[in-house]
């Protein structure tokens, strides 16, 4: 055993307890909770904005945030699901398209649930894919996140030039029928997507931690978000997620994500396991 | 024992010096050995089974919220920063890429610090940006032993030089010396 007592938890780093204080300070006065995060990333976020909001360290920024409300957006956004990229992992996107939309085309209509849009990436992706499998029309997606600021830019549909041919690539990888270049409008150096993508999106806030079952779902689509989540918050969210679909419905995780520890996946069974896609069994 | 953890980051030349390395850790070595190796490939099973050819030791893929196995290799996931959680478990993340790496060598070193403390070696290879400079410098800050590969007999020079310049360390040497230091570091 070390002898300073250091990474052995006999003496918590100053960071960590700052940590603590800093959560326990935005839930209590701000009602914002992420004490079920996971705190290695959330440490790593938190000190970021401490950084770009030019703090000295993160009391200071606990001290100023409990009497600033204006300090709060910055914060949450700083939190909030990073950005992704469209068709990211075109393999799942190919897996959706060939295994879970022809059972979502029995019926009549279609509910999808995206938890954690983040700028919209996937959100897009994912009208695409329905458009070309002709389901669009009798669709709805809802997008949420806890980030108001997150959904401001989903809600835009607003990307960087320099990110459209990996887009392309991974739409073409994913299998899609056209050029994504079809759906977009490049204007200086950013591209727009078409606002026809947009007829059937709802972005909406909703935060995994405190709110509760959003909608009837036929398919979730919640990637590498519960990564940032301990055990004890990613099961309660994947009971969420259970009590939010239909029976038969389709859970779509990101790709490395893990349901071992926790029991609430047991309602689930894995239709294909290397993309993460699930299904709820339905009860007997 | 002294060490319950050893890091391992590397970069351009990286495949290479982990296999040297791996092939020359103890069969019998206590401690968990967890490795960034920037690779841009969409997985890294291809790594894993390169690695795996030449270790002494099993080589798997980091799986999140399991604890590293001592006498075990864990690759980074593509894509994903890996984490040592408060807990000892990995962690994942998706957050931006640091030295325009994700996974990033400083994102582990820096939690594995956190974590380990004084029992954590942070070991810099062969490549060409600064990563895992500050991650090794946060390691160092926690008492943990520091080595890296000298920039002379790296492939690839400027990472160990970033990390000697930036966090220095307890020992440089030549990549066929450091298995052996690393058996005799961890011996119990």
């Amino acid at each position: 055993m070390s002898d300073n007592g250091q990474g052995t938890g006999l003496r918590p780093e100053a960071e960590d307890i700052e940590l603590e204080a800093f959560v326990r300070a935005l839930k209590q006065r701000h009602g914002y909770d992420f004490s079920g995060y996971a705190r290695a990333s959330l440490k790593r976020r938190m000190l970021q904005v401490v950084q770009s909001c030019g703090f000295e360290n993160l009391s200071t920024l606990t001290g100023r945030m409990l009497r600033d409300d204006a300090l709060v957006p910055d914060i949450v956004a700083g939190l909030s699901v990073p950005v992704s990229e469209m068709f990211r992992n075109p393999t799942v996107f190919a897996a959706l398209r060939e295994e879970v939309l022809p059972v979502l085309a029995s019926y009549p209509r279609i509910n999808i649930w995206q938890a954690g849009c983040a700028h919209g990436e996937e959100v897009y992706s994912l009208a695409i894919l329905l458009e070309e499998a002709g389901l669009y029309e009798r669709s709805q997606i809802y997008a949420t996140d806890f980030s108001d600021a997150a959904l401001v830019r989903a809600q835009e549909g607003i990307f960087p030039i320099k990110d459209a041919r990996a887009y392309s690539e991974n739409y073409l990888a994913a299998g899609g029928q056209r050029t994504l270049a079809d759906y977009y409008h490049a204007r200086y150096e950013r591209i727009k997507l078409d606002e026809r993508l947009k007829r059937n999106i709802h972005f909406a806030n909703h935060n995994l931690a405190a709110d509760g079952v959003f909608c009837e779902a036929h398919l979730i689509l919640c990637r590498n978000v519960l990564i940032y989540f301990a055990n004890s918050l990613q099961n309660q969210v994947l009971g969420l997620f259970r009590d939010s679909l239909v029976r038969g419905g389709f859970l779509c995780l990101g790709n490395r994500e893990s349901l071992d520890f926790a029991p609430a996946a047991r309602a689930f069974t894995a239709v294909n396991a290397s993309a993460r896609i699930y299904r709820l069994a339905a009860r007997a | 024992m002294k060490y319950t953890a050893l890091v391992v980051g590397c970069s351009t030349g990286g495949v290479h010096a982990l296999g040297t390395l791996l092939a020359g850790l103890a069969p019998e070595l206590q401690v968990p050995v967890i490795v960034v190796c920037h690779t841009g490939s969409e997985d890294v099973e291809m790594l894993r089974e390169v690695l795996a050819l030449k270790s002494s030791l099993p080589v798997v893929e980091a799986s999140e919220r399991y604890p590293p196995q001592p006498g075990t290799v864990h690759l980074a996931p593509a894509g994903y920063h890996l984490l040592i959680e408060a807990d000892g478990c990995f962690a994942l993340s998706v957050d931006a890429r640091v030295c325009f790496s994700r996974p990033a060598i400083d994102v582990l070193f820096d939690s594995a610090a956190a974590h380990y403390g004084a029992q954590l070696i942070g070991l810099v290879l062969t490549g060409a940006n600064e990563d895992g400079a500050l991650g090794l410098k946060a390691i160092r800050e926690r008492r943990g032993l520091a080595i890296v590969q000298a920039p002379e007999d790296a492939v690839a020079p400027e990472m160990p030089q970033a990390a000697l310049r930036i966090a220095g360390a307890d020992h440089t040497a030549a990549l066929t010396d450091i298995a052996p230091l690393i058996n005799r570091l961890c011996s119990p």
